[in-house]
């Protein structure tokens, strides 16, 4: 075993965070995914410099190293394969530096994505990308992972507000890509380093654009007989002109699941529930309240419930936020999807998800970023039931080949990992899949960080390639 | 979709090869076989907020065709679309429709070895793989040759008018304004564009002593420089700041600047080296 760099790694680091216990390696063998990996070793850095001595001494054991935040990730991004050495960063945690002027921070990656909003709201501003994770996703996992959340339809995804990062390469050197400059010399490696999974290093500063606080927020529930009726509601507010702050969309099943645990008031008899958030100035959001609200009755809305004051509105969100903390009542699991479609497509596309699972036999619910034609189809199962996990994977696959066939894409927030990258060459011809190798060839030469992800065998030569059980293979 | 065959011919797969569109960012490489990208706008699609065309489409004819179906794009007037993403440089509103580099969703280009590549999607949300797309933006030709793009669009504004006052200090009224499109100031002089509902622009303006004008001020033509935007109170000389973006118009041509750290200068260069190992597209070009 990896005695050497145990060794190598607690002469630079303390020896309580280097570890090699069952639990700790239990724990992080995997992340929120579904798959199953090996961790050989867990690491806890606290400076850039211990960063970049871990990172060395894996490279000269030659053992992969895979970087990990606070493992929300749903697509296996984290989780280690091969007995990996996971560098753990949650202990890099400080907010550096905020310019509450020019509006900007510098924080250190393991930084709780809603802990840097709360840091910061006293100022007047918050860091817009807002994963339903964020009360425990760090920033560096958003960064990796190019995170969404409800409110991209109108801020964009976390690549829109990443200014610059420090990041440690394989062969140990730092650099800083981007910068406080809007247009710093060279090509934009800041836009590629986001959303690179982990593969291309490690970062280990960052600094994220902050946003204005809305001086007003109206947040609304409309609900429907139908879902397709939702969902074309949801086009008709953007085809006229109108950009709100979310639009979140949920089924019945979801409804109800989410009704009985927090007991919002909820309209359980609707087919489809509507949570549209418009944020701004008084004058325009109060006339985007009307002509959505117009736009909504058209569409056959029964009742439109607008929130009356800040917890009325907390009630509406957290309903959204907590629905899949809700599904536990009805099935003890559940594999959340994640793909994108045209907005127009949603009705047709949902329509098919349905139908992929009945015929699946597993029971589905619908909770999404509808603005964003970003699905979440949940599927919920009892993973003791006997062949259950063949129809989920065989359901999940369908899904996404439905997604990609409307046009849309593999995924929309949670990344690629192990659990989708099978399925590039869905989306990708081999010379695409060959441009994105090449550019991580540049970033990363030796193959080591974070191995396998993202590119599917033929085009990531090179890296090892193995894939544990519960990956879609 | 637009039939990028004859543009990969014409790029081919060896010797140098140099590109232009209106020839307003600097134009080709001289000396060096040049090509064209294919021109024409695909399809609008105002509900879903995206443009499809070819890369040699001018900007002010896109900006047209959108203002139809009440939209537009952040990019700046003149020259192609192509050209526009290659050079990445933001007009100045940036403060409010962001930068060049967030408009690209998904980008057909012709490599270095004359193949057709597709890069990102055409989604706003979509991390399938590694954002190549933000790469090409700003990136001169450099990695490929743009042929096609879909574009992100955004919806026209209600209203949209320019105001201005005087400001010894541009940061009082930045700081009141919620969300303006663009605030430039020269040291002595504040300029804002505000968009939106109009009782809201006015009540904005009169909360900060905002005057209607006609327009932005003239910009200085001597250099366009990029600061940290902490910078521009530090400012000496005849300038148009673009407060909260750190783009300066300056009447003087910019000295030589900071040598960069060497390893991102290596980075980029391994970068150049994977996608076009013999340096034949628009060559000798530094970005």
């Amino acid at each position: 075993m990896n005695d050497a760099l145990v060794a190598a790694l607690r002469a630079e680091l303390s020896t309580d965070r280097v570890r090699t216990g069952t639990t700790e390696l239990g724990l992080y063998g995997r992340d929120a995914s579904n798959i199953q990996g090996s961790a050989g070793i867990v690491c806890f850095p606290v400076t850039t410099a211990e960063v970049q001595a871990c990172v060395n001494a894996a490279v000269r054991h030659g053992v992969p190293f895979v970087a990990r935040g606070s493992g929300t990730g749903l697509a296996g991004g984290a989780t280690p394969l091969d007995r990996a050495l996971v560098i753990a960063l949650t202990k890099m945690d400080k907010v550096l530096s905020v310019d509450t002027v020019n509006r900007f921070a510098w924080v250190e990656p393991g930084v709780l994505n809603l802990d840097l909003t709360r840091q910061v709201t006293k100022y007047g501003l918050h860091f817009a990308p807002d994963p339903s994770s964020q009360q425990s996703c760090s920033i560096g996992g958003n960064v990796a992972n190019n995170s969404g959340g409800p409110h991209c339809l109108s801020d964009g995804v976390t690549a829109a507000h990443i200014l610059a990062m420090e990041v440690v390469l394989s062969d140990g050197s730092v650099v800083n890509l981007g910068g406080e400059q809007p247009e710093p010399d060279g090509l934009d490696l800041r836009g590629a380093f986001v959303g690179s999974e982990g593969m291309f290093g490690i970062a280990t500063k960052v600094c994220v654009r902050l946003t204005q606080n809305a001086p007003a927020v109206r947040t609304m529930l409309m609900d429907f007989g139908t879902v397709e009726a939702g969902a074309q509601t949801v086009s008709a507010i953007i085809a006229d002109g109108m950009v709100p702050a979310a639009l979140e969309m949920m089924d019945q099943l979801c409804v109800q699941a989410v009704e009985a645990y927090i007991h919002a008031g909820l309209p359980v008899d609707a087919a489809a529930v509507l949570l549209v958030e418009v944020a701004g100035l008084p004058h325009g959001l109060e006339a985007d309240v009307v002509r959505i609200v117009e736009i909504g009755k058209a569409h056959g809305a029964g009742t439109v419930r607008i929130a009356q004051d800040e917890a009325e509105r907390a009630l509406l969100w957290k309903g959204r936020k907590t629905a899949f903390g809700a599904i536990a009542r009805i099935k003890p699991n559940y594999y959340l999807h994640d793909t994108v479609v045209p907005r127009r497509k949603l009705p047709e596309v949902l329509r098919e998800v349905y139908a992929i699972c009945t015929r699946h036999n597993i029971l589905v619910m619908n909770v999404f970023h509808a603005g964003d034609g970003n699905l979440h189809p949940l599927l919920v199962f009892d993973k003791r039931e006997p062949g259950v996990m063949e129809r989920v994977h065989a359901a999940g696959e369908e899904i996404v080949r439905a997604s990609v066939a409307a046009g849309g894409v593999l995924s929309g927030e949670h990344g690629i990992g192990l659990e989708k990258r099978d399925f590039m060459p869905l989306m990708f011809a081999p010379a695409d899949l060959a441009a994105q190798a090449a550019l991580r060839r540049a970033f990363e030469p030796t193959g080591l960080a974070n191995p396998s992800k993202v590119l599917p065998s033929a085009a990531a030569c090179g890296d090892v390639q193995h894939v544990p059980e519960g990956a879609w293979v | 979709m637009i039939d990028l065959d004859e543009f990969a011919v014409a790029v081919g797969g060896e010797g140098p090869v140099t590109i232009s569109g209106l020839g307003t960012r600097g134009g080709p490489v001289p000396g060096v076989r040049c090509v064209h990208a294919p021109a024409g706008i695909e399809w609008v699609q105002a509900d879903e907020m995206i443009v499809s065309c070819g890369a040699a489409t001018p900007v002010d004819e896109l900006v047209a065709a959108l203002a139809e179906h009440g939209q537009t794009i952040a990019l700046p007037s003149g020259g192609t679309v192509g050209g526009a993403l290659a050079v990445g440089r933001s007009d100045i509103r940036r403060l409010g429709y962001g930068p060049v580099r967030d408009v690209l969703l998904q980008a057909r280009y012709v490599s270095a070895a004359g193949e057709i590549v597709k890069a990102g999607g055409p989604t706003v949300k979509n991390v399938s793989g590694f954002d190549v797309c933000r790469l090409l933006v700003g990136s001169h030709g450099t990695l490929g040759f743009l042929g096609d793009v879909i574009l992100r669009s955004r919806p026209l504004p209600q209203a949209s008018q320019w105001f201005t006052c005087g400001s010894d200090d541009p940061y009082d009224v930045f700081a009141a304004l919620y969300k303006p499109i663009s605030v430039l100031w020269n040291g002595s002089t504040l300029w804002a564009l505000l968009e939106g509902h109009p009782a809201d622009i006015a009540e904005q303006a009169a909360a900060t002593g905002l005057s209607p004008t006609d327009g932005p001020p003239l910009l200085p033509t001597g250099s366009r420089r990029s600061v940290p935007p902490a910078m521009l109170t530090t400012l000496g000389g005849k300038f148009v700041a673009e407060v909260g973006v750190g783009i300066v118009h300056h009447a003087e041509p910019q000295a030589a600047g900071a040598v960069s750290v060497e390893r991102t200068v290596a980075l980029s260069a391994a970068v150049r080296h994977e996608f076009d190992p013999t340096g034949r597209l628009n060559p000798g070009l530094d970005v």
